[in-house]
């Protein structure tokens, strides 16, 4: 299986680099985020009752990782669908290959994008001023890697059983909004009224965000971090079953 | 090659069940071209997908190139091609990246399925297009190459669905030619989809014809024509002749019926008009008969399609009953 794997890896990561523009495109968000928006944050943070440790960058940047990570891997799906269509799933699940392998190399494909990108973000990060312990660095990128199996994973299920952009596209928009809105990524959910705090707590990435933040700040041995890369894992795991099972399934 | 015992397969969608296939039984020996003819939604693609382990059959089961469907799919899958309606060759990955890539899917080393792809390349008239994507072919050509995926592994058994569906007819005509090579050349056994009665009577040695997810006949293009009413035979006597008096010997003929007349033009169906044509010609001479012409026409498939459903194929298709529910490639049971 995972010679499969890396068969249908090195297909897909050679497909990307034939036509990298969804690749650099993935990073034009970030960017245009952090050059026109980072900037607003630097005052507010500023405050003496700003909620979060750390200076604008330290806040801002893990979450944008984070949000990266989400955005990279819930939009493979529509490849996904494309490539549905023009029946070359159909033709790969007619050979003795692993239907999992299928699934798995797809995502190792979009999980070594989601890193490139995490990495290009980080370094064009410190040269704007962000301060961050390497290690931070390791983990905030390494949280991005779970995070994009697992979207990934969840964007390849879903899209395999819907198999048209028509319904993908709304069903995508109706998850993200409210899953970015309550997670924090853009500003600390602390600095809501408690409900909407208590609400955000719901929303397994706010955790992530928390542990993106804590650990850029080094503060390793924080529970921020065990909760967060607990959740994390769990996301993984769940969707990597979930993806496996629809790829397994007759019908799919 | 194959034997498939009721296999049939029931579709749930929220319009209620619809049985696709509703339980089929045929055979298809070593080294035989076999098409499957009905029309859209008669249940063709369901059998085909079903006997490729692409769907599970909800009854019955079958033996595929010698092995159980339902005990062993990833052997089955090993052991056969199959090339879908969509066949996936219209990638943005180059020709040879994609025809190598899918061999060794299939667990051959690099180096053999290189190897294997520059035979299919001789083979398929695809040489000089390895660098080429595949959504760049002509249609023809991604027809060749989704079938040269389709035996990168040398597969005994063969399945295609719809092979050429959306070819123009020179590209079609060539296609046959490559797949009548396939069996007679390299012993390939070939099992076809089609909802052409040309392409189904030009190619096949036998023909399975569905309808409605049952085979309701099979035989060779010639027996199963011979089946319907018989061949045609009409004559057009010499002016000033009896066309009574030849109506008469017609109708005397072993088998003969529906005999009429208009004119000088006499017709009637026979089971063999080329085997009574010698008696007819003879007797009519010597009752002083002379004639202007004579014609036998075989019956098409078309006659036999719609002897057997009472309706012509062409208007099968618009049956909507006959489809299976529209949720996404699950249904499409072509």
């Amino acid at each position: 299986m995972l010679v499969e794997t890396m068969l249908v890896f090195n297909r897909a990561m050679r497909q990307l680099v034939r036509n990298p523009f969804w690749v650099i495109f993935g990073l034009v968000q970030p960017v245009l985020y952090l050059v026109l928006f980072g900037p607003l944050l630097t005052r507010i943070v500023d405050r003496p009752d700003f909620p979060q440790p750390g200076d604008a960058w330290q806040i801002f940047v893990p979450a944008l990782l984070v949000q990266m990570g989400m955005f990279g891997g819930l939009f493979v799906g529509f490849g996904l669908i494309a490539e549905w269509r023009s029946g070359v799933i159909e033709r790969m699940r007619v050979t003795p290959a692993s239907r999992t392998a299928l699934l798995l190399g797809r995502v190792l494909r979009d999980t070594v994008v989601s890193v490139v990108q995490a990495t290009i973000i980080v370094a064009g990060a410190i040269l704007f001023g962000l301060r961050v312990p390497w290690l931070g660095a390791v983990f905030g990128i390494a949280g991005v890697a779970l995070l994009a199996v697992a979207l990934a994973s969840a964007s390849y299920a879903v899209a395999l059983r819907v198999k048209s952009e028509d319904a993908f596209a709304p069903m995508l928009n109706a998850v993200v909004l409210p899953v970015v809105l309550l997670s924090g990524i853009l500003l600390p959910m602390k600095l809501g009224p408690s409900w909407l705090y208590n609400l955000s707590r719901l929303n397994p990435f706010s955790y992530v965000v928390d542990a993106e933040r804590a650990a850029f700040l080094g503060d390793f041995t924080s529970r921020s971090v065990l909760v967060g890369g607990l959740v994390t894992l769990a996301l993984v795991a769940v969707t990597v079953v979930w993806g496996t099972r629809t790829f397994n399934r007759e019908t799919a | 090659m194959i034997h498939s015992r009721g296999l049939a397969r029931t579709f749930k969608s929220r319009k209620g069940t619809v049985e696709a296939v509703r339980g089929v039984d045929f055979e298809v020996a070593q080294g035989e071209l076999v098409g499957f003819l009905g029309p859209n939604g008669a249940g063709k693609t369901t059998t085909l997908r079903m006997l490729t382990t692409l769907l599970d059959p909800t009854a019955g089961t079958a033996t595929v190139a010698g092995v159980e469907l339902r005990e062993d799919p990833v052997r089955v899958r090993r052991r056969i091609g199959y090339v879908a309606q969509s066949g996936g060759a219209g990638t943005d990955v180059p020709v040879g990246e994609e025809l190598i890539t899918h061999g060794r899917l299939y667990g051959m080393p690099a180096a053999q399925a290189r190897r294997r792809a520059t035979e299919l390349y001789e083979q398929l008239d695809l040489v000089g297009l390895e660098k080429r994507l595949g959504r760049t072919l002509s249609g023809g050509q991604k027809r060749r190459l989704d079938i040269a995926m389709g035996l990168i592994h040398e597969p005994g058994l063969l399945f295609l669905d719809e092979p050429t569906t959306g070819l123009d007819p020179q590209s079609r005509s060539n296609l046959w030619n490559h797949i009548r090579s396939l069996r007679d050349e390299h012993g390939v056994t070939v099992f076809l989809t089609t909802h052409y009665l040309d392409e189904a009577d030009a190619l096949c040695d036998r023909v399975l014809v569905i309808d409605a997810g049952k085979i309701i006949a099979a035989g060779t293009p010639d027996e199963l024509k011979r089946r319907v009413s018989g061949d045609a035979v009409s004559l057009i006597v010499s002016e000033g002749q009896h066309t009574g008096k030849a109506v008469e010997i017609a109708g005397r003929l072993p088998g003969a019926h529906e005999v009429t007349s208009d004119g000088n033009s006499l017709r009637f169906r026979v089971p063999r008009g080329d085997a009574v044509l010698a008696t007819l010609l003879r007797e009519l001479d010597s009752a002083g008969i002379a004639l202007a012409s004579v014609q036998v026409h075989r019956p098409t498939l078309d006659d036999v399609f719609l002897t057997l459903t009472g309706r012509a194929l062409r208007d099968a298709e618009a049956l909507p009953d006959a489809r299976p529910p529209a949720n996404g490639r699950s249904g499409d049971a072509g």
